[in-house]
């Protein structure tokens, strides 16, 4: 066992946060500075767990210390495939989105270490692997969140923190008494344990002696696949709101269009992908049953979130919300890949093939809506800085005077809008192209979505970027230095994983095999998770 | 390494150095975009001239999943895609080299030249590729240069507008196109050009044919066919050098392209062929009818292109693949030509585009007027120019196949010598209709001419010994048997020019003779059949319904009643719960007490 890298960074803001907290409030400069540099070494440590990460070795980098035995807890840490490109991702997009803020002037102290303890929670949640501490990292992610938008929000600053805070909340309750319905049973939080109990059928036998010990106490009659099938729903609840699903979505475009452009940007590129990954490391793996026997409203869910998000979107006028809605419809790709790869299809040819497909799809279109998502949701930010409106109406041939910002826009605007050569491409490609052999009707349905997304943002590029020029704005300076350097680094991946996609499939593919293993009834694939 | 990946990535190389290096120098922008595509152009004669040892590079493997399912990054080099090679390159480079003096003073001129490589990059990867995703990665890229163009002066409203419907358009022909693809990986497990062959004799007729109507949705759209041919006319609002080399010379004819190179998924399915043969004529007679009353001299000659690109289409339904690239390959010459003659008056006159205003320039621009004339005389197809060779191929296949469609080809080809005369008699005969414009006009400089005198000279040879299908077909290309119909053919145009000359000959602005003729007819073809209102009636109803129907749904249903509904029930419960706070902190301890004991006693005891 080498140095327990995971710990270190997850904990790296945390230190870099304790570190804030004792500088003097006035200074700005230093403020900024450490939260940066600690922020980065985070950065540069997940680049050498990426050097170090072997795609075939199944869960890495295992951290295991006996924490509370009376509870039989584990601070259990690793990642996989499913989570390397989160953590990357988190890495990225953080000091990017402090980068964004280095003008910030007001509360700087709290804002950054806020900022920082958000940092801790995300690293968390992608690396734990036991439930007990998974579960306050998903939470720690939520406070710091709520506070960055209550206290550098927008205008209706107050009802969306508190709207995003209890959507958020709620969806986290059911999810915590499923899991305790869980711990009652087997008396483990241990999510490689918990799995491989639900594949074994030993979760199911486990829920049974709960069932009949709570039937001899209360006298009433229970059944186990009800329970199970509550237990599921209540955890899919949980995460649907996070990614956010359809029709549990609408927390999301007030969160996103009052929160801080720091805040937007993790909020779209990291915290949505939190509720993608439950699905990935905690609803699949632990309810495989329940998600197959509910596979078609679920699908329908995502289809729903496809092409209702674009339309939805289409109904914007304000940029911001726009932009958040588009999250709603590429969530929704997502999604479709995910159901599609655990869809039963014994007739199609090849199947694990085509299911692999879509789920390295949809692991790459998390890791390619973080970019996207935190790309416009800066650029929004860019923009409110120089006009103070969002109102995509009182823009207007912004392109004459900011130039280099209307390159940038247009594009991380065809990014998200899937187009050939950048990142967003493939990932939709792949998941259309895995999901069509396996559930053609929902792959159907949403490619009405790309043509409505395509609609949307095209209309939100001419109308910011093109014809005559409003006066107002005949002074706006360009993009800055520093503001066009976080748009270069994200543009950077944008055609990086565009033109050359194979390293980051290259990373999820074996965890997408094992997950779709599972559901093929590959015992030998199930075992190859054991660290 | 092979010459072809260096004839790809010149014009990519190009844009990148223009966009990042050199846009503050324009003259050395536009000087590498021009040696991009020269090389490419040089060595693609190269090419041309190895006939017999062609290798198509060795792919490379873009993507890899798991099962050794490959997406592979090639390019194919036979008979179809070198002769494409050398009509993109080649017209390609004149209309290059003829932007240097359109486009000069404009401010955004390295940014042209910028799009104008990443426009050739993107269309010579279509002619290129050697499967379905790298076509249709293309595809799409030729659809985004195609929008940077269009709508290169972003500020007019209507230049922008213009630029995202193309794009949009295209993207509902995408949309059929890509289903298409997915479909056919479904049936037949590869996308490779050089596997599919032999697997699509396995592939159910119906699903088959269902399949080339979808990847046919994808040629409807870049190659603007009826119903979604509604972009190319308003795409007239970029750069004129744009629309002869876009919107005219190579990529829209790129649908054509596909639907040949993919010949073998087409050909076995009778009901495809008909869909598509018919599609073809529709548009083909459906465009001309509408440019008997355009004035404007770009859309007169973007409606012909929709009427030509509907005879190739519909060649292409007949089964004849060697003449849908014959008259692709002319076509690119004289419309090309026609689209910069059209720019070196538009030029010449400031931006003027209404041919009323025009009239008695053949004095003024001899060189203009010379090279148009051939032009359009090639485009009617008259004898001994190129186009006369590659569309009575289509006619007389279209006599042998199918008689109606022959009729609609016939008529079409009168319409086509009909405004195409029109055009020629009212801007560059009678007497000058504009004073002012006449004055100012003066024949282009050189590096506009001279590209002019280049594609006249191949739109005059361009058919030549029928050189371009024995090309394509070396062995058993039945050459014109029955040459003596095609002489009679030629009946059809001298008409179509008799009848405008008679008409148009001394016309003067006020008095457009065939709209009063024509009665309440000439407005519905003035209006393009309204389809542009119906359109626009669909996206503003039910579009706009259905978003403002979401963005409502999410507002009060999901809002008011769920959320507030859910608001209600936690105000209640809290309400209840606030009974047992009582505040008393015993109380809370006796509860939480026992509450640790419960589950203290049922991990430890059962």
């Amino acid at each position: 066992m080498n140095a327990p890298i995971l710990s270190l960074i997850t904990f790296a803001p945390f230190v870099g946060a304790l570190v804030v907290l004792a500088l003097p409030k006035e200074a700005d400069r230093a403020i900024k500075w450490v939260a940066l540099v600690s922020s980065l070494i985070s950065s540069v440590l997940a680049v050498i767990a990426l050097a170090q990460f072997d795609p075939a070795g199944g869960l890495q980098f295992v951290e295991r210390v006996r924490w509370i035995p009376a509870l039989n807890v584990d601070y259990h840490l690793g990642v996989d495939g499913l989570s390397m490109g989160m953590v990357l991702l988190t890495a990225l997009i953080t000091p990017l989105a402090l980068l964004a803020h280095w003008k910030l002037i007001e509360g700087v102290k709290l804002f950054f270490v806020l900022f920082l303890f958000l940092q801790v929670g995300m690293f968390g949640v992608f690396t734990a692997l036991n439930f007990f501490h998974w579960f306050i990292f998903w939470e720690i992610g939520l406070i710091p969140m709520f506070f960055l938008i209550r206290i550098w929000g927008a205008e209706e600053r107050h009802y969306a923190s508190l709207k995003f805070f209890l959507y958020t909340l709620a969806g986290s309750l059911g999810m915590l008494l499923a899991f305790a319905f869980i711990y009652l049973a087997t008396e483990n939080f241990d999510f490689v344990a918990l799995q491989q109990q639900a594949a074994s059928g030993e979760l199911r036998r486990a829920l049974g002696v709960l069932v009949t010990d709570i039937e001899r106490v209360t006298g009433s009659e229970w059944d186990v696949g009800t329970l199970l099938n509550v237990m599921f729903w209540a955890t899919f609840l949980g995460f649907a709101i996070k990614v956010p699903i359809w029709p549990f979505h609408t927390w999301l475009p007030d969160a996103h269009t009052q929160a801080p452009t720091g805040g937007s940007m993790v909020l779209a590129a990291i915290l949505l992908k939190m509720g993608v990954y439950g699905f990935l490391r905690i609803v699949l793996p632990i309810f495989p049953d329940q998600v197959v026997a509910n596979l078609t409203p679920l699908l329908l869910l995502a289809v729903a979130s496809v092409v209702l998000g674009a339309f939805a979107a289409l109904a914007q006028n304000d940029f911001k919300r726009l932009v958040a809605y588009s999250s709603v419809n590429h969530m929704g790709y997502a999604m479709l890949g995910i159901f599609a790869a655990v869809a039963f299809a014994p007739d199609v040819k090849d199947v694990v093939n085509e299911k692999a497909a879509a789920l390295n799809g949809a692991i790459l279109q998390m890791f390619n809506h973080g970019i996207s998502s935190a790309a416009l949701f800066f650029l929004v930010g860019v923009v409110y800085e120089r006009t103070h409106t969002r109102q995509l109406d009182e823009y207007g041939g912004l392109r004459k005077v900011l130039p280099i910002y209307a390159g940038v826009l247009g594009i991380s605007m065809f990014s998200s809008l899937g187009l050939p050569g950048l990142n967003g491409f493939v990932g939709e490609f792949l998941v259309f192209k895995g999901a069509f052999p396996v559930v053609p009707w929902a792959a159907m349905l949403s490619l009405i979505g790309l043509v409505v997304t395509a609609v949307f943002l095209l209309q939100m590029m001419q109308k910011v970027c093109f014809g005559p020029l409003n006066p107002r704005w005949a002074e706006l300076p360009d993009m800055t230095g520093r503001e066009l350097f976080i748009g270069a680094v994200l543009m950077l991946f944008m055609f990086g994983i565009g033109i050359y996609p194979q390293p980051m499939l290259a990373l999820s593919n074996d965890a997408a095999l094992w997950l779709i293993g599972m559901f093929e009834q590959r015992p030998d694939a199930v075992l190859t998770m054991v660290p | 390494m092979n010459p072809v990946w260096l004839i790809l990535f010149a014009p990519l190389g190009a844009a990148a150095v223009i966009t990042l290096v050199t846009q503050r120098w324009k003259m050395l922008s536009a000087f590498v975009s021009c040696a991009a595509i020269l090389l490419g152009f040089v060595l693609s004669v190269g090419i041309f001239l190895q006939q017999g040892q062609w290798q198509s590079p060795e792919p490379l493997r873009w993507l890899v999943l798991e099962g050794g399912w490959v997406i592979e990054f090639g390019a194919t080099v036979d008979r179809l895609s070198v002769l494409m090679l050398l009509v993109v390159t080649g017209v390609g480079s004149a209309i290059h080299i003829y932007s240097i003096g359109y486009m000069r003073g404009d401010p955004g001129f390295s940014r042209y030249f910028a799009c104008l490589s990443l426009f050739t990059f993107s269309m010579l990867g279509i002619v290129l590729s050697n499967n379905f995703i790298q076509i249709f990665i293309f595809w799409e890229l030729v659809g985004v240069s195609s929008y940077l163009l269009i709508g290169y002066w972003f500020e007019r409203p209507s230049a922008a507008e213009a630029g995202k419907k193309a794009f949009l358009v295209n993207r509902i022909g995408d949309f059929g196109m890509m289903l298409g693809i997915l479909l056919l990986w479904t049936e037949a497990g590869t996308f490779s050009f050089a596997e599919l062959p032999e697997r699509v004799a396995a592939i159910p007729a119906g699903t088959l044919g269902l399949i080339s109507a979808l990847i046919f949705c994808g040629a409807v759209g870049k190659s603007a066919q009826v119903p979604l041919h509604v972009w190319l006319p308003d795409a007239m609002e970029g750069p004129t050098p744009v629309s002869a080399l876009i919107h005219a010379a190579t990529m829209v004819a790129a649908g054509v392209y596909m639907l040949c190179r993919v010949a073998f998924l087409i050909l076995p399915s009778e009901t495809a062929l008909t869909l598509i043969a018919w599609v073809g004529g529709v548009t083909a007679l459906m465009a001309a009818t509408i440019a008997i009353t355009q004035n404007d001299i770009k859309r007169i000659l973007a409606y012909s292109t929709l009427s030509q690109l509907g005879y190739m289409i519909m060649s292409v339904g007949l089964t004849g693949i060697t003449p849908a690239m014959f008259h692709l390959t002319t076509h690119a010459f004289f419309k090309a030509l026609l689209f910069l003659g059209a720019g070196s008056v538009i030029h010449a006159l400031h931006h003027e585009q209404d041919i009323w205003k025009m009239g008695g320039l053949w004095r003024k621009m001899p060189v203009t007027f010379v090279t148009f004339l051939i032009g359009t005389l090639a485009l009617a197809g008259v004898w001994p120019l190129s186009g006369f060779y590659s569309k009575d191929e289509i006619l007389l296949l279209a006599l042998k196949e199918n008689m109606a469609l022959f009729v609609v080809g016939v008529v079409t080809a009168f319409l086509t010598a009909y405004y195409m005369g029109r055009g020629c008699f009212v801007a560059f005969f009678g007497r000058p209709r504009d004073r002012h414009a006449y004055e100012h006009a003066h024949e282009s400089p050189l590096v506009m001419t001279a590209p002019l005198v280049f594609l006249a000279i191949l739109s005059v040879i361009g058919g030549w010994g029928s050189y371009v299908p024995h090309f394509l077909q070396p062995e058993g290309h039945g050459a014109h048997h029955e040459a003596w119909k095609g002489f009679l053919l030629l009946l059809v145009p001298a008409a179509g020019f008799g009848v405008a000359a008679w008409i148009y000959g001394r016309a003067e602005p006020s008095d457009e003779p065939v709209k009063a003729a024509l009665g309440r007819l000439w407005n519905v073809l003035e209006n393009k059949y309204y389809f542009d209102e119906v359109y626009l009636w669909i996206v503003r109803n039910v579009q706009g319904a259905v978003a403002s129907g979401c963005e409502l749904f999410d507002r009060w249903a999901l809002q008011r009643l769920g959320v507030g509904g859910l608001a209600g029930v936690t105000g209640l419960a809290g309400k209840t719960l606030r009974l047992l706070q009582t505040g008393n902190v015993q109380a809370y301890a006796f509860v939480f007490g026992v509450g640790l004991t419960v589950i203290i006693f049922y991990v430890v005891v059962r």
